[in-house]
């Protein structure tokens, strides 16, 4: 039980005033800076950075890392309320957490998202703090084939979700392949599909294009509908949050499964936006209330949210162990850890024992005090949506059209949007599922390198797909996952053909 | 030959760099008093991903004027990494004279416009100062058979065609020119490019064993070094590393034997300067230069440049140009040769 002490030597270290101080500061920094769309948790982090170098490393990291906290809780506020993510991992919490506002259950919403996300958290700071040299040995066994596999898992798992035709689920997939294509081919260094333009070499950002589909969509939606929001006769429930955690834990199974994932795909370079969606699309499909999810259904925001946080506390151990970071925010972390003096790598550990577990020790801690303060938030939050839509729905475009600006800085990317906007009006009028559009904007870039580096690792054979008990495992579980409804259908049948 | 071109790259007289601090810090320190200054926030733009090592850099650099309050307004990194670096070139073009905008530029400002024929060159820019050279090292697993580079080339000369995989840093850049160089010596034998899309990623998937070789950058790889699970084969200089402190229980970075030595006769080394937009006028061009030369004076720099092994040539003005004007050459040449050009 060395890590027991320890981690006993980190809560001393983080347990003075000045570092419960920065602790709060963080969290609610960083809860703002989840809610404004387009400033995610990574700009949040690099613009405070420099603050930070006149502090001793603990505090500093301390007082990021609860930003990074506070970012990933305030996710779902927007989502939740507005339809609006405000960080990409929170974009599956819309599916269920939306509708559920709208029936006027938003309190029930916020309360699943936030305590599911400190559940996430809570069991990836212990895998870090019990399992980290292990975890740390099997991220290295993530080559570009294992990475496909992955990913590949996370569309198998996604495929099912389009509640209307497979065939428009294909065709929204598609376009959004297609859009994550444009920019450079990291593979080849080409230009593709900018036509010549300075604005589209770099592609379309995701947050852009989520903040258009589902923002303004879901604005002009309600424009139709006579500026009219179902949410606004909701009632104030001061209990609402005791009353929702008497239902979580009718939901175990779906909480254990998010962590797994959301634990493992944090540490494998995957990143918290994949966990949400293929944790979204694995409770969709084992869930008993599958058919359900989308109609706002309170485990459909638990699986998302469990995840989503999970991975981004995961992401954390890699950048500590190896140095390389598991999500952009750890990134910026990284270049801070350089200059308060410290190398990441193996040997952090070892030498620098105070700051690790220092770190560790704040994890439990932050992610507690960020869990208090949200929720005593959550009853302001809900009483948002008392107010007329036709007051809010202004301020929302606003907000909208600045973080779609803050994104690239451009005004081009704030036009971008509203395009996108029209484009998630057309698609929700004709029946088109947004998800997969989304799932493959931001995954497909990704998804494609990884599978032409494997390609070039294995001069073009796709054996490697099954070279090792790893990589074929995935993609295993991935094709049967991806052909599921067929068996469905089979054992059905099969179970019909002999009555019993 | 080529080789003997891609080794005027890196050869620098010691001396230069020293001389000509102290030369700049004569000459900057009465005329910055007087002279321009910035009068609103200063953008640095990093035409790179975060993590990166010119990301570090100019993120170490901002730390370093903040922390010894070296400039009268805030200094603010931005990361514009679209399109292999263009956007943020791109961004630098599309604002000339504009002096409260630097950015930090590393090959790509050579490669990438060569390799996706986007209008845009160096000349766009106004050149500041070479802050540093960085190196290159070859690496490979600790747990492979490799002693020496020639070990290696051996290896991949008796071993099947495309046997052999060298992990790297984007498409058409550095690394790969690199490896189109480390080719020609093998006796017609390929190796298999995979491009990743960070230097720390290229590291790792080292370690994990999913590709053979790197050459990553000192400060991307000494970590992995540190603790044991890489090994430095030879640095891509034409004198070793002047870093003489051991980095492991057994090696400095002085220890590493140049590739010439290892009778692989390759240089290469990567420009970590500073340019300012187009058309900025020579007392904001002096300003910046002042302010450059404060930050590496200060012992966090010294620091920086030896975790990281920099090659500490610093160079400004008509020097800066010369040398620029050859690396441009240089990687036109590299890139012809290599078949990297955009048609």
């Amino acid at each position: 039980m060395e890590e027991l002490s320890a981690l006993w030597g980190g809560f001393i270290v983080v347990l003075n005033p000045f570092n419960l101080a920065l602790m709060i500061v963080g969290i609610l920094l960083g809860v703002v800076i989840g809610v404004l769309p387009g400033l995610g948790g990574a700009n949040g982090v690099a613009i405070l950075l420099p603050l930070t170098f006149s502090m001793p490393p603990t505090s500093a990291i301390i007082m990021l890392s609860c930003i990074y906290w506070g970012a990933l809780f305030g996710g779902a506020i927007t989502s939740i309320l507005f339809n609006i993510p405000g960080e990409p991992w929170s974009v599956a919490t819309t599916f269920d957490g939306h509708p559920m506002a709208q029936q006027g259950k938003a309190d029930e919403a916020l309360t699943a998202a936030f305590t599911s996300s400190f559940v996430g958290a809570l069991v990836a700071v212990i895998v870090i703090t019990f399992l980290a040299p292990v975890v740390a040995k099997f991220a290295l066994k993530f080559g570009p084939a294992e990475l496909f596999a992955v990913q590949f898992l996370t569309f198998a798992s996604f495929i099912g979700m389009g509640k209307g035709s497979p065939f428009k689920t294909l065709a929204s997939m598609t376009l959004g392949f297609a859009l994550a294509s444009v920019g450079l081919d990291t593979v080849t260094g080409q230009l593709r599909m900018t036509f010549g333009t300075a604005e589209l070499l770099t592609g379309f950002k995701f947050l852009t294009a989520v903040i258009g589909l589902f923002g303004i969509g879901e604005i002009l939606a309600s424009m139709e509908t006579g500026l009219s929001f179902a949410g606004t006769h909701a009632r104030l429930r001061l209990n609402a949050v005791i009353e929702t955690w008497k239902k979580l834990p009718a939901y175990w199974a779906t909480s254990i499964r998010s962590c797994i994932i959301g634990c493992w795909m944090g540490i494998t370079p995957g990143g918290a936006t994949p966990a949400s969606f293929m944790s979204y699309g694995i409770a969709k499909r084992f869930s008993k209330n599958g058919e359900r999810f989308g109609k706002g259904e309170l485990e459909g925001v638990v699986a998302p949210e469990t995840a989503a946080h999970a991975a981004g506390t995961s992401a954390l151990l890699p950048m500590l162990t190896l140095g390389i970071p598991g999500s952009p925010t750890a990134a910026v972390l990284l270049g801070g850890l350089l200059i308060w003096g410290l190398q990441p790598g193996p040997l952090l550990f070892v030498e620098q024992k105070d700051f690790v577990w220092g770190l560790i020790a704040s994890m439990y801690l932050g992610n507690l005090a960020g869990l208090v303060i949200v929720l005593t938030c959550v009853p302001l939050f809900a009483a948002i949506l008392r107010i007329p839509f036709s007051i809010v729905a202004p301020a929302i475009l606003v907000i909208c059209a600045v973080g779609a600006y803050t994104v690239n800085n451009a005004m081009f990317d704030v036009w971008m949007m509203v395009m996108f906007g029209i484009v998630g009006y057309v698609f929700n009028k004709l029946g088109y599922p947004l998800p997969p559009l989304v799932l493959a904007l931001v995954l497909g870039d990704m998804a494609e390198s990884s599978f032409r580096q494997s390609m070039l690792l294995s001069q073009g054979s796709l054996t490697i797909f099954w070279s090792n008990e790893l990589v074929g495992g995935i993609m295993t579980l991935g094709a049967l996952l991806l052909s599921w409804p067929v068996i469905a259908w089979v054992l059905d049948k099969f179970r019909e053909a002999k009555p019993a | 030959m080529e080789l003997h071109r891609l080794r005027t790259l890196g050869s620098t007289l010691p001396g230069i760099a020293l001389g000509v601090a102290a030369a700049l810090a004569a000459f900057t320190s009465p005329s910055a008093a007087q002279g321009w200054q910035p009068t609103r926030p200063v953008t640095f733009v990093i035409p790179a991903g975060t993590g990166g090592g010119a990301d570090q850099m100019a993120r170490f650099i901002q730390g370093i004027v903040t922390k010894h309050n070296l400039m009268n307004q805030p200094m603010v990194v931005v990361n514009k990494a679209g399109g292999a670096g263009l956007e943020g070139f791109l961004d630098m073009k599309g604002t000339p004279r504009d002096p409260h905008k630097l950015v930090i530029t590393l090959s790509n400002l050579f490669t990438t416009p060569l390799a996706t024929g986007t209008p845009f060159s160096w000349k766009d820019l106004t050149p500041v100062a070479m802050l540093a050279l960085d190196q290159f090292v070859f690496w490979v697993n600790a747990e492979s058979p490799y002693k020496s580079a020639q070990d290696y080339i051996n290896a991949i000369k008796s071993g099947a065609d495309h046997q052999y995989k060298m992990g790297g840093t984007g498409a058409k850049q550095e690394d790969q020119i690199i490896t189109a160089a480390i080719e020609r010596l093998t006796g017609g034998k390929k190796m298999t490019y995979v491009p990743f899309a960070g230097g720390g990623a290229v590291a790792v998937q080292l370690v994990g064993k999913h590709v053979d070789s790197t050459v990553n950058n000192p400060i991307e790889a000494v970590a992995q070094w540190k603790a044991g699970a890489l090994r430095p084969l030879c640095i891509f200089d034409s004198k070793r590393s002047t870093y003489t402190a051991k980095v492991t229980e057994t090696m400095a970075w002085s220890d590493i034997p140049t590739c010439k030595e290892s009778g692989v006769d390759i240089e290469y080394q990567m420009l970590r300067g500073i340019f300012m937009a187009g058309g900025a006028t020579p007392d904001q061009v002096a300003y910046y230069v002042g302010l450059f030369t404060r930050v590496m004076e200060t012992p966090d720099w010294r620091q920086f440049m030896e975790q990281g092994a920099f090659n500490q040539t610093v160079m400004t003005g008509p020097q800066y140009r010369q040398w620029i004007e050859s690396a441009d050459k240089l990687h036109y040449d590299l890139m012809k040769e290599a078949n990297f050009l955009a048609n």
